[in-house]
């Protein structure tokens, strides 16, 4: 069990032996300040905060995070005795905002905890990341799990709670496993549990398997499934910090947002607000995917510009075609097109007013072989799947917004459909029971603000510019066939007529697209147009 | 207190008051559908269903009105284009994953839902596509659920977890595949649902009916045997609401009337076997105080109450009372006594119950309650299912000549009477038990202290100087609270009446949908009591008919053949 001074001691030993080992990583060198760094340019022209330690430390050693300043924060707050008010007026000072979508700021939530007595709270880690695509948490949790649970400590040190959950989906194996790894070291060098160094302060922490459902990221819901009960949002009659889990005052905080708690204390709030934009402080990490040619985590100060992110960081767009847009914010974010990207910058204000959402950090990029009624699709698909069910617009809206998509994907939809489209979207936004349904149909919202032709082409015309809706194209045999005859052997619907030696012709009504003749093709003279 | 305004009028009302609340204290309309007001006046505010949506002008997100606390200042919109379409496109909505096979549903001309479409003008579906496909569930005798026409609105989860403490409803399925399903979605029989019925008395839509058992009575009626129908005491302060009738209304001479213009060949009172029951219930007790029985006693009359009994209370099983409920001791009396008396042979009577209950219908097909496989009861029918009969034939219920009972089974006390409220039967027992156990004739027949609508009611009686111990309970979750402050040695009583419905039989899952208007029941509980009070003879021993059962067939109560025909035995059933 470890006191002030024995953790300052092993402090010290442990960078030794951490300096030792790090020594013969290549990829890892110490930077001017004396901080360890990721070798090479993606890394270096990132502004890593939350993942600072990340392949750098070995998660599973709780020394080596000691080393790096590990739970001096914490120890720091206990040994100076501060106030829970100072501690929270801190983390109003830094102007931290949660990073799980909604960007409340964090200070606020816990000022409110702080407000209510109770004979329990309970600080509570939001780790079922669940966008398509997001893996931020994943990595923190997988790479740094002591940053989630001093910041945890911390947050309960604030607010006086005595018990922390990690509500974390089973489908992060191996974070589940470094995170008990994690909790057991915490527990046994008395940084967790009763009487946390030695004081008179004492918290714990257990972890909460989800069991699949993206709606259990939505805070009640995730308090419901805690409980044990079926994780739907409940009815918000009251604020979470007043009467959350077990209906005690409760915080819901995001991994993300605890990842920045220790070091908000050990550099002062005024420097982590001198970081990003004034009303979006700190640094956001990014999960960049899509046709960029270096996908991966970013982590770059809030109000950075996109394309530097796209371009500069991310290396531009794959086989150097051209951008189409960007979506951020997982499935309740919105599309921003290509014309507004190089005047958007990152941070929740911009995001906010061009449509789209800051969210959780996804940000898919797409080119123009990306087909924007598609990609609506694909969000609304997934969404429909992951609905609870328990309010009418989204249980039931949503899935006529898909199979409206569908339709138009399909080549039966009509110019009328568009506005009926937009006046059903509009109304889920707007009367959907919790932030999932509301944010449902943000993507299909800011696609029909900024693509409109491209609906319009498949409604209208059935055409699909992109050229990804294959039921809007046909195969057509060009100028270069030789009449060989291998497709129309080869054709299972036997669409396909012509002489030997003479062009073919392919009905398209007959056609089902299956792609044989193409495929058979030795000259290549079949084409989907 | 705070003011706030809707539609230009301005509101006071107490801090918290929800904007329906308000709403409707200034006779504006919002229409709901999962909103659920209970029996206590607790409000269940599913918000589910988004149907109130109501406009805050100037903001983009709604505000749904049944579980948005009102503030000062606040200014509401319920009659701006915006939330007429949004909640025309709610119904919409909710239709496009619908059956609207309206015209031959059982909840035709008495549907929320379908008042709601009408009400909202809906004129067509706009958003078609695929429905949900859930396989019906007719597997009891008492309750069937067809799901495709549930609209989760959660009132019957509701009831079913936190009014009867049951809890076998609950969500199944994801997104647009979720549905009100049981547990592993195992077929209702295999639950330990208690067929109270509560349920689908607060559904608003057809998802949820009794097993109607019309058809099967109509067969009867033709079949050239001798069909016998026994009404309950809760039917005849019902039924007249089917007809459009005040609430509260007394209808029994109609009521037989009527059922002998469907063709009954003899029509009985459930209340005469009521008075029955508390001959050997209230022998039953006087037998276990002079013999050092188990105390307390709890009446067995409700079946649901003896199915919960059975599944989360299995080491009490010798508790509750022996007697059979009172229509099986009608059954088993009319298929020996009246079959005799009237010269018929047992397997040519068919017996048809009427009910304001679902359990009986499961009940009267329990294994113990037959004889040969020929249950006592043949058909039960619900109180709603006679009033649907009665408009097939076309009658005109108000001019119905009223008629008697027939001899032998139709006579009854006061005290069989109020068998139908809450209460009831542990007053009835007291007024035959006291005079029992005393020798003396009781001054007031009246219990005041045990009558209401209030969750659990205990009372002590001086019997003799000695203090006689009582409660009564209705609702499954006040029944499983006091049983558990039995179980747990913290109460004691001498006898306890439970009741599976909140308020008794009156709000029985068969009766006419009160539509969340509770004063209903209050007009139904007070005419109950009109007619015991009415009654000259009010004690059930007293009434000559049970006199006379008594000499010429059973002799003794709580004797030989009293047991062989008039008590049953329960069984262990699992938790899950």
């Amino acid at each position: 069990m470890l006191n002030f001074e024995s953790l300052r001691a092993l402090k010290t030993e442990a960078k030794k032996r951490l300096d030792a080992r790090l020594a013969d990583v290549p990829a890892v060198y110490l930077d001017e300040t004396g901080t360890y760094k990721l070798r090479g340019p993606y890394f270096e022209k990132q502004t890593r905060i939350v993942l600072k330690n990340c392949e750098i430390i070995d998660p599973e050693n709780i020394e080596e995070y000691i080393a790096l300043d590990g739970y001096k924060a914490l120890a720091d707050l206990l040994e100076k005795n501060v106030p829970r008010r100072e501690i929270v007026d801190e983390m109003i000072r830094s102007g931290l905002r949660g990073r799980g979508g909604a960007g409340f700021p964090t200070g606020r939530k816990w000022a409110e905890a702080l407000k209510h007595d109770a004979d329990h709270k309970y600080v509570i880690c939001n780790a079922d990341e669940g966008d398509p695509g997001a893996y931020m948490d994943r990595s923190v949790l997988e790479n740094d799990p002591h940053s989630v649970l001093e910041g945890m400590t911390i947050a309960g040190l604030g607010i006086g709670a005595d018990q922390g959950y990690i509500y974390v989906r089973a489908e992060y194996p191996n974070a589940v496993k470094r995170l008990n790894i994690a909790i057991a070291a915490a527990h046994k060098a008395g940084l967790l549990g009763e009487r946390i160094l030695g004081t008179d302060f004492s918290f714990d922490i257990e972890l909460r398997l989800g069991a699949g459902a993206f709606v259990c990221g939505e805070g009640t819901a995730l308090m419901e499934s805690i409980e044990g009960r079926r994780g739907m949002p409940r009815n918000k009659v009251y604020r979470t910090a007043e009467r959350g889990l077990f209906e005690k005052p409760t915080i819901i905080n995001n991994v993300e947002t605890l990842a920045n708690v220790h070091h908000i204390y050990l550099n002062g709030a005024d420097w982590f607000a001198g970081i990003g934009t004034p009303k979006s402080t700190g640094t956001k990490v990014f999960s960049v995917v899509g046709k960029v040619k270096d996908a991966g985590l970013v982590e770059v100060p809030m109000g950075t510009p996109l394309t530097k992110i796209i371009y500069d960081i991310s290396g531009g767009i794959k086989n150097d075609l051209a951008i189409k847009a960007v979506q951020t914010g997982g499935p309740s974010g919105g599309c921003i097109p290509a014309d507004l990207i190089p005047t958007t910058n990152v941070d929740f204000e911009s995001l906010a007013a061009i449509g789209s959402i800051m969210g959780s950090g996804g940000l898919v990029v797409m080119d123009e072989t990306d087909c924007m009624v598609d990609i609506s699709r694909f969000f609304m698909d997934f969404t429909v799947e992951e609905s609870c069910g328990k309010c009418t617009p989204c249980r039931i809206g949503n899935k006529r917004v898909l199979e409206m998509l569908e339709r138009f994907i399909a080549g039966n939809g009509e110019p009328r459909d568009l506005p009926r489209l937009q006046e059903l979207c509009e109304m889920i936004r707007d009367t959907s029971l919790c932030g999932l349904g509301q944010a449902a149909p943000n993507p299909v919202l800011s696609t029909l603000k900024y693509f409109r032709d491209e609906y319009m082409s498949h409604v209208r015309d059935k055409r699909c510019p992109a050229g990804v809706c294959k039921s809007l194209m046909t195969y057509v045999v060009r100028e270069k066939c030789v009449g060989c005859g291998l497709c129309k052997i080869n054709c299972p619907v036997k669409c396909i007529t012509g002489e030997r030696k003479t062009m073919h012709h392919i009905d398209p009504n007959a056609c089902i697209r299956c792609g044989v003749c193409a495929a058979k093709c030795p000259v290549h003279a079949i084409e989907l147009a | 207190m705070i003011t706030f305004m809707i539609n230009d009028q301005e509101v006071t009302v107490p801090e918290g008051t929800t904007i329906l609340n308000a709403a409707r204290e200034i006779g504006i309309k919002i229409p709901t559908l999962c909103f659920l007001k209970e029996q206590k006046g607790v409000e269940f505010q599913s918000a589910s269903c988004r149907v109130c949506m109501v406009e805050e002008p100037g903001r983009q997100k709604m505000l749904a009105a049944c579980s948005t606390k009102a503030w000062n200042g606040l200014k509401v919109r319920t009659d701006t284009p915006r939330v007429i379409r949004t909640r025309r496109l709610m119904v919409e909505l909710l239709l496009s994953n619908h059956p609207k096979d309206c015209l031959i549903c059982h909840k035709n001309g008495d549907c929320e839902l379908q008042t709601l479409a009408a009400d909202s003008n809906v004129r067509e579906v706009s958003f078609q596509g695929a429905m949900n496909k859930c396989r019906i569930d007719n597997s009891s005798l008492s309750i069937v659920r067809d799901m495709n026409k549930c609209i989760l609105c959660k009132r019957c989860e509701e009831v079913c977890s936190n009014i009867q403490s049951v809890g076998c409803l609950t969500d199944v399925g994801r997104g647009f595949h979720t549905v009100v399903g049981t547990v592993f979605d195992w077929p209702m029989t295999d639950t330990t649902c208690t067929f109270c019925g509560q349920c689908l008395a607060v559904c608003p839509t057809g998802a949820l009916a009794e097993v109607d058992n019309t058809r099967k009575v109509w067969d009867a009626l033709v079949s050239g045997k001798t069909v016998v129908v026994q009404t309950a005491p809760a039917v005849r302060v019902a039924l007249g609401e089917m007809f459009g009738m005040e609430p509260g209304s007394v209808v029994t001479g109609k009521m037989v009337g009527a059922l002998r213009m469907l063709g009954f060949d003899y029509v009985y009172d459930t209340n005469f076997a009521a008075d029955v029951t508390i001959m050997e219930e209230a022998a039953e007790l006087v037998h276990r105080m002079k013999h050092g029985g188990v105390l307390p006693i709890l009446t067995s009359c409700c079946p649901s109450w003896i199915k919960f009994i059975e599944h989360n209370f299995g080491d009490m099983l010798d508790i509750p009372s022996s007697c059979k409920s009172p229509h099986e001791m009608f059954g088993a009396l009319a298929k020996t006594y009246l079959a005799d008396r009237l010269n018929v042979p047992r397997e040519d009577m068919i017996v048809v119950s009427v009910m304001p209950c679902v359990a009986k219908k499961y009940e009267s097909a329990r294994p113990e309650l037959s004889v040969a496989g020929q249950s006592d009861v043949d058909i039960v029918i619900s109180t709603r299912e006679l009033g649907h009969m009665l408009r097939e034939i076309g009658v005109n219920f108000e001019s119905v000549k009223e008629s008697d009972f027939d001899d032998f089974m139709g006579e009854s006390s006061g005290a069989g009477t109020i068998f139908g409220v809450t209460g009831g039967v542990l007053e009835a027992t007291l007024r035959t038990a006291y005079e029992w156990i005393t020798g003396e004739t009781l001054e007031n027949v009246e219990f005041e202290a045990i009558r209401g609508f209030e969750d659990v009611k205990a009372a002590t009686i001086d019997i003799q100087g000695k203090p006689f111990r009582v409660a009564s309970a209705s609702g499954l979750k006040n029944a499983r609270k006091l049983l558990n402050s039995i179980r747990s040695g913290e109460a004691h009583f001498d006898a306890i009446e439970i009741m599976a419905c909140p308020g008794g039989c009156i709000a029985g899952g068969g009766q006419p949908s009160v539509h969340q208007d509770y004063s209903i029941l209050e007009k139904r509980m007070a005419a109950i009591y009109g007619i015991d009070e009415a009654k000259t003879i009010r004690q059930s021993h007293k009434n000559p008919s049970v006199i006379r059962l008594y000499e010429e067939f059973i002799g003794e109560p709580y004797g030989e053949k009293a047991h062989e025909l008039l008590h049953t035995e329960y069984k262990l059933r699992k938790k899950m």
